[in-house]
């Protein structure tokens, strides 16, 4: 049975398509370096519009207004440019009312797109570009430890890794954050202290990883300007155990956030990447797994909700659990030795 | 048995849901159609495949190894028809796999085209983003900045009188073309146009080449006073196709081995369940309710005629955070028997969202899994009731019309560890009123007999007798306005072997009384204190009611109508484990 799979690597390789929403320009060679803040492409993005009926502002009919058009398509106009002219004694002028560009020309009227902004698309990793896609985007390769995480405020930034818990359970309370912390990209357990999120960006920080968070921090979690990535899920639940060894051994070195929204139709998460030097490339890790003895799997809901094991055995057919719903499911070990039937449905496995 | 009125073909039928996908083979035995066996696997329509063929083909190698039959060739291709003994005579499938279709609304007055619009919006798993019609104080040019903004993946265009004007609806469709020109090709929106019929040649010369996919219908307000949603709905259903094929893979090639007939699964339950209203011509209507991942459907037909409710924002997967919106927490804490913290549902809610395929596996997140599909069905079906014919028969003002059957699918009722929580969930949720059959779908079948009864008629009929549905209870429904504790009902239930059990309700109870399947009996009721049955207050059929025998057998639930709960906690804690305990536990 296929099974959802998530990535807690020490060591590995991967590589993220990184696409303009809309068609544009790229903006990095093959093979370039770049950091995760690099804009890697760029496009013009959802200018306003504005629709100007020539015919109703010369009082006449559309088709007549059509033939007194000045503008077509493509062309640029500066504010006050003329657009329209009705000569003769009714002289009357119709003028751009923005600089801006003349999208479509017909019926009497001009459509316009003004204040066009510049979309820039970042790295959102550390790594070399190892794909140029025309006018769409590009594929970076990364070396290094990743993290993936379920939810992600869609920021993106890099800083140095500071655990500040001693347990993977730890809740963080605002007055954990000092000064000293500026800059850092924080590591903690759970959070549900709104006062914690302010003051990480009063600071500010460049990054939060927390094993859970209180969904009633979502809004004030998507509102801020640094990136926030919850790795186990909503709730009071501790740091898986390998994401904890993995950050916590971590600490001081380089570490980007790129807090994506997890999209399981686009196949996006939120994903830490902590970039590391490596002789012999690492393999890439497989995106589609099925449950088999042996794997790493986390179990994602209660009552072991976060906790990390080892699939021992699959029975065969249905079997009851204590709720007394009669599921597919397998036998799963954790490191404390304490063994016990999972939903199949509950475990992702960790590769 | 009319062996002559059936041909002998074997059906397979596949429902690609948001979590799992399933394979249901029908064929017929000693002259019958029969529900043979079902095999499932995890829909594969995201991300890493994003085909959702893979799932369907591991669901259907599943049911290959249950019943010992090859339907896919060495290549893995369906074999339809049948080829040397391997493959199937006929294939239909559903699905309901993928975020919900943006949708934008258009149409003219708000209470009439764009209510229908909307209505008919409802028919498929969309969500609406925007509604724009001639109300709208936004200038045309911020109305188009809204859909380039938003992107929908459908517009919905309703609007004006068959031959009335249609300077309106003009208006509102260039600013619509305007949007589509500018927004880039492949994110260009389908577009489904059910208004006046004069513009129909005018929008394909116009729009055909600036939308995904263009469908024309009739009109669904040909008249001010008259609603005709069907052709849009069969229109909008096909169109539904076309815009998920852009979406996920797969899709064309489920469709083909379907002969083109893939359809939403809301839709294929919508059919069938006013397909069952045509054939059994009662007076009642017919409840189809269906809780799923991807959302709560409403079906319920009245003389044929079908209202049908698709709420995405509703299901129990991936968009369940969106609950709240609808809904409080202590509208669902208020279903919970035992001592839960509102913020641990929040928690739940919300790793549900997360893990949308998990499933509980405590006492405790049983019970919220439960309180949830009570709550969510419950908005569902007081959401739908709004668009319910208004000439349907009532015991009174603000209660739930009379069914007869109700059915219900989505695994959360159907698997219920026990038959009195698949039971109490829809009393609680719908509320029925009078006497009325609930009949489980647990091997999720609805929608494959809805996607098959367009070309076979007799199979939905045969398999829905042949015990491939579980007949849960009989359930009688009174509706009184007396203090709990006053007698409403007496009377007796005679079975087949000529005894009896003697019937003393009183207003507040909830009573069982064992009919197994299998048997039959007659039910004969006097209402008290001008309790309503169904019939109209204190009145009854002296001959009685014909009652067969279902899993749970027959239930009286004289809890009142609208159903109140205790407000305080304990008492309503004690209350509903004892509704529990009544019904089997």
């Amino acid at each position: 049975m296929l099974a959802p799979v998530a990535h807690i690597l020490p060591l590995t390789t991967v590589r993220r398509e990184r696409m303009l929403p809309v068609p544009g320009r790229v903006t990095v060679r093959m093979e370039q370096k770049v950091n995760p803040l690099d804009v890697v492409a760029e496009a013009n993005y959802g200018g306003e519009h504005l629709l100007i009926d020539a015919g109703h502002e010369l009082g006449i009919r559309p088709q007549e207004a059509q033939r007194l058009i000045q503008v077509k398509a493509g062309d640029m106009l500066s504010q006050g440019d003329v657009l329209a002219r009705r000569t003769g004694l009714g002289l009357q002028t119709v003028h751009a009312p923005a600089s801006g560009r003349v999208i479509l020309v017909g019926a009497g009227k001009i459509l316009m797109e003004v204040g066009a902004t510049a979309f820039e698309l970042r790295a959102g990793m550390p790594g070399m570009v190892t794909r140029l896609m025309t006018d769409r985007g590009v594929e970076i390769k990364f070396n290094g430890a990743l993290i993936q995480g379920v939810w992600g405020n869609g920021e993106i930034n890099i800083g140095l890794l500071f655990p500040i818990l001693t347990s993977p359970q730890e809740a963080l309370v605002a007055a954990r954050l000092d000064v000293s912390l500026r800059g850092s990209v924080l590591l903690a357990g759970t959070c549900s202290d709104p006062a914690v999120l302010q003051t990480a960006s009063e600071l500010p920080v460049r990054g939060l990883i927390l094993g859970s968070m209180s969904p009633t921090l979502i809004p004030l979690a998507s509102q801020v300007h640094y990136p926030i990535i919850v790795v186990d899920g909503f709730g009071q639940r501790p740091l898986n155990e390998i994401a904890y060894k993995l950050l916590t051994t971590s600490a001081k070195r380089e570490t980007t956030l790129n807090a994506e929204a997890f999209d399981r139709q686009a196949g996006t998460r939120p994903e830490i990447f902590i970039p590391l030097p490596v002789t012999q490339e690492p393999p890439t890790p497989n995106e589609m797994e099925s449950f088999a003895p042996d794997q790493a799997v986390r179990l994602t809901r209660d009552p072991h909700a976060g906790k990390v094991g080892t699939l021992v055995s699959l029975p065969p057919g249905l079997v009851a659990i204590a709720s007394g719903l009669r599921v597919a499911a397998a036998e799963v070990r954790l490191d404390s030795g304490e063994q016990f039937l999972v939903p199949l449905a509950n475990l992702e496995v960790l590769v | 048995m009319p062996g002559s009125v059936v041909t002998s073909d074997s059906l397979l039928a596949v429902d690609v849901g948001t979590v799992s996908t399933r394979a249901a083979l029908f064929d017929v035995v000693e002259g019958c159609y029969r529900f043979i066996a079902s095999g499932q696997a995890p829909t594969t329509s995201g991300a890493p495949l994003k085909d959702l063929g893979e799932g369907a083909r591991q669901a259907i190698e599943n049911l290959q190894t249950i019943t010992g039959r090859t339907f896919l060739g060495e290549d893995r291709h369906l074999i339809v028809p049948i080829k040397e003994g391997k493959g199937v005579d006929a294939f239909a499938a559903t699905f309901s796999a993928g975020a919900a279709v943006k949708t934008v609304v258009v149409g003219l007055l708000n209470d009439v085209s764009i209510e229908s619009t909307q209505r008919l919006a409802r028919t498929i798993y969309s969500r609406v983003v925007d509604t724009i019609g001639l109300n709208d104080k936004r200038k045309p040019e911020q109305q188009i900045d809204s859909i380039v903004r938003l992107r929908p993946d459908l517009i919905l265009v309703g609007g004006g009188t068959d031959n009335g004007a249609t300077r309106s609806v003009q208006h509102l469709l260039e600013t619509i073309g305007l949007a589509c020109y500018i927004l880039p090709p492949e994110n260009r929106p389908a577009l489904l146009f059910a208004g006046n019929k004069n513009l129909a040649e005018e929008i394909k010369s116009s729009l055909q080449n600036l939308t995904l996919s263009l469908s024309i219908s009739s009109n669904l307000r040909p008249a001010l006073e008259t609603e005709d949603l069907q052709p849009a709905q069969i229109a909008l259903a096909k169109l539904y196709t076309q815009i998920r094929r852009s979406q996920m893979g797969g899709v064309d090639e489920l469709n083909s081995w379907a002969g083109n007939s893939l359809m939403p699964t809301a839709h294929a339950e919508g059919r069938i369940i006013r397909f069952l209203s045509q054939v059994y011509d009662s007076s009642k209507g017919i409840l189809g309710v269906d809780v799923g991942a991807s959302a709560a459907t409403i079906a319920a037909a009245f003389g044929g005629e079908l209202t049908l409710g698709v709420y995405p924002q509703l299901g129990l997967g991936e968009g369940l955070a969106s609950l709240l919106r609808y809904t409080n927490l202590n509208e669902i804490l208020k279903w919970i028997p035992l001592d839960i913290p509102a913020e641990t549902v929040r928690d739940y809610i919300y790793q549900k969202s997360i893990y949308p395929a998990s499933l509980p596996a405590t006492p405790e997140d049983l019970a919220i899994e439960q309180a949830l599909a009570r709550q969510t069905l419950s908005v569902a079906f007081n959401t739908l009731e709004k668009d319910f014919p208004r000439q349907i028969n009532r015991a009174a003002p603000g209660l739930a019309p009379y069914f007869e059957p109700i059915l219900a699918c989505g695994s959360v009722i159907s698997r219920a560890p026990t038959l009195g929580q698949s039971l109490l969930i829809l009393l609680d949720a719908i509320q029925p009123v009078g006497i009325t059959t609930v009949i489980l779908d647990q091997n999720n079948l609805l929608a494959a007999l809805g996607a098959a009864a367009s070309r076979n008629s007799i199979l939905p009929v045969q398999i829905l007798e042949s015990g491939a549905f579980l007949g849960l209870a009989t359930v009688v429904s009174p509706y009184t306005t007396v203090r709990p504790g006053t007698p409403i009902l007496t009377g007796r239930l005679v079975y087949q072997n000529g005894n009896e059990s003697q019937i003393d309700i009183r207003q507040g109870a909830l009573e069982v009384l064992p009919l197994p399947v299998g048997q039959s009996g007659r039910l004969h009721l006097k209402p008290l204190h001008h309790t309503d049955i169904g019939l109209g207050p204190d009145n009854t059929h002296d001959a009685g009611f014909p009652v067969t025998g279902t899993a749970l057998g027959l239930v009286i639930d004289a809890r009142g109508r609208p159903l109140h709960l205790p407000s305080e906690p304990a008492r309503r804690h004690e209350t509903i484990k004892k509704w529990l305990w009544t019904l089997g536990g």
